[in-house]
């Protein structure tokens, strides 16, 4: 009923915008209000709608995935958490994808984060992908299939000093636990001994920190979650090979949630972010129109 | 002295670190972990250093009562509240077997960060959405060439990142336009012109590092260059 209503009142909104358009054609430019009201409302409806659009898999993500399909069961990956709550809507849902499937497969994880926030984001995903049943009744012990290892101060300065030894930089896990005393890590020394890397980044330190000091020192392979303000900035790491595969905001999000047969929270927010992006558009449209016919105005010579 | 040791030291460890990226071994490789250490501990203080400072200049602006006081106010109480809050958890979690830590689910301080932090930061980040939009409606103006190459590219990335454009042209033809050229404008132009910034910071990188290790460039202790 709702998810009816949500379709009606959008295809309403829809409407009032050609209205709009008309409008400024005759030479009423739009208020900034009002854009204000129609971005709240294309945010705001799909989401009351509980629909999911179509989504192709981009190459990029499908090397992602392939990498990770590469990994044994029993592989130890380091994942690093570098976010805070305002970035939680791109990547969370990228993190909660990630992790039921590694414990899906049995991979051990190794939570660490650069950003203070970042292990707590790593917290609220580990009770997520807990809630599912297939996982629930793996019956996973933390220290032993994964380990949270917490925040460390220090930027890119950690990456580096973690290339000799983990526990200079983590001597204790978020409990309190000896890092010697942990079983998962009994046999993790630096870099060489952990299979992968994956990052989920929202700025610096992240992804690019990550790059330059760990992957081109230490040699490891990594991915990378990051939001769509900053995943353009990958694209030269991408395409050196120096990153194996990247997820790029919502969409990434979402293909990576359809690409692991996991619904998550990113394939309903993107229809949020569609509705927004055509919003975005057609005010852009309407602003060029504006602009046009107010030129044209004044080169016709019309106050 | 004020100034010279500050120089040697800043001298010494950039010399270290720069040597042993090429020579990891002792005695590069040692020193290195301990200027990282270093590095690391500074670091912690000057979170410490940012709340202090945070702490005097809203202290300063309730005590003259100047524009905004009330809002300074605010930061003061939550400040103080969300440490008093961590602390009494982080204290009274040592006393249990097994510890558990101020950050751990179900504590009075995941409580505020769940429920309080959370929900303000994300709001205050979504108002992002509203003047983005604002903004491309007043700004996206095709007024040149270069500013109609920007809109095209603009209009194009963003309507091949969702999956709706497509869709919308799947009567005319079955071939994903907009992603594809979303895709094409992101591997190939972006690239180019993120190696180009890229090489352009590390080399101005290199230049500062250089100045700074040979002491010509002394503004970080408190002088000119030269």
């Amino acid at each position: 009923m709702l998810s009816t209503i949500a379709m009606v009142l959008s295809l309403i909104v829809g409407l009032s915008l050609i209205y709009l358009l008309i409008r400024t054609i005759q030479g009423h430019p739009v208020e900034r209000r009002i854009v204000f009201i129609y971005i709240g409302l294309a945010v705001v409806l799909p989401l009351l709608m509980n629909k999911t659009l179509p989504l192709p898999i981009t190459k990029d993500v499908q090397k992602l995935y392939d990498q990770l399909e590469k990994l044994q069961p029993g592989s130890k990956v380091l994942c690093a958490f570098d976010y805070d709550p305002p970035s939680a809507p791109e990547l969370q849902p990228m993190a909660v994808a990630f992790l039921k499937y590694a414990f899906k497969k049995d991979l051990k994880i190794i939570i660490m984060g650069l950003w203070p926030q970042g292990p707590q984001q790593a917290q609220q995903a580990i009770e997520e992908a807990m809630l599912d049943p297939i996982i629930a009744g793996k019956n996973l012990v933390q220290g032993e299939d994964w380990v949270n290892l917490g925040f460390q101060s220090g930027n890119e300065f950690v990456i580096q000093s973690m290339g000799t030894e983990f526990k200079r930089m983590f001597p204790k896990d978020n409990r309190h636990i000896a890092y010697g005393e942990i079983p998962l890590l009994q046999d993790v020394v630096n870099f060489s001994n952990v299979d992968f890397v994956i990052n989920f980044s929202a700025g610096k330190p992240g992804t690019t920190e990550w790059v330059q000091f760990g992957v081109d020192r230490f040699g490891f392979e990594m991915v990378a979650g990051n939001t769509a303000v900053q995943a353009p900035m990958m694209y030269p790491y991408l395409r050196t090979g120096q990153l194996k595969g990247l997820l790029g905001g919502m969409s990434g999000a979402a293909e990576f949630e359809k690409i692991l047969d996991e619904k998550g929270k990113a394939s309903t927010f993107l229809l949020a972010q569609t509705f927004a992006h055509a919003t975005v558009i057609i005010f852009i449209i309407i602003g060029n129109l504006a602009f046009f016919s107010s030129r044209k105005k004044k080169m016709a010579g019309t106050p | 002295m004020r100034r010279q040791i500050p120089i040697l030291i800043t001298t010494i460890a950039g010399l270290v670190f720069a040597i042993s990226y090429f020579i990891p071994h002792d005695p590069f490789g040692e020193s290195e972990s301990i200027f990282g250490d270093w590095i690391t501990i500074v670091q912690a203080f000057a979170v410490w250093l940012g709340a202090l400072n945070l702490l005097k200049i809203s202290f300063e602006k309730i005590s003259s009562k100047s524009a905004d006081w009330p809002y300074a106010a605010i930061i003061v109480v939550s400040l103080m509240g969300t440490l008093a809050v961590g602390f009494y958890d982080g204290y009274s979690g040592m006393a249990q077997d097994p510890q558990i830590s101020f950050r751990d689910p179900g504590t009075n301080f995941d409580w505020l960060y769940r429920f309080i932090y959370t929900p303000l930061s994300a709001t205050m980040f979504s108002m992002l959405a509203f003047f983005v939009a604002s903004a491309s409606y007043r700004a996206f103006r095709a007024r040149n060439v270069q500013a109609t190459l920007l809109l095209i590219a603009g209009f194009f990335v963003m309507g091949g990142r969702v999956p709706l454009f497509d869709m919308m042209i799947s009567p005319i033809t079955d071939f994903p336009v907009f992603s594809w050229f979303a895709d094409w404008i992101m591997t190939y132009p972006n690239t180019a012109g993120q190696r180009a910034i890229m090489i352009g910071i590390a080399l101005g990188i290199m230049s500062s590092s250089l100045r700074i290790i040979l002491g010509i460039e002394r503004s970080h202790i408190g002088g000119g260059s030269g």
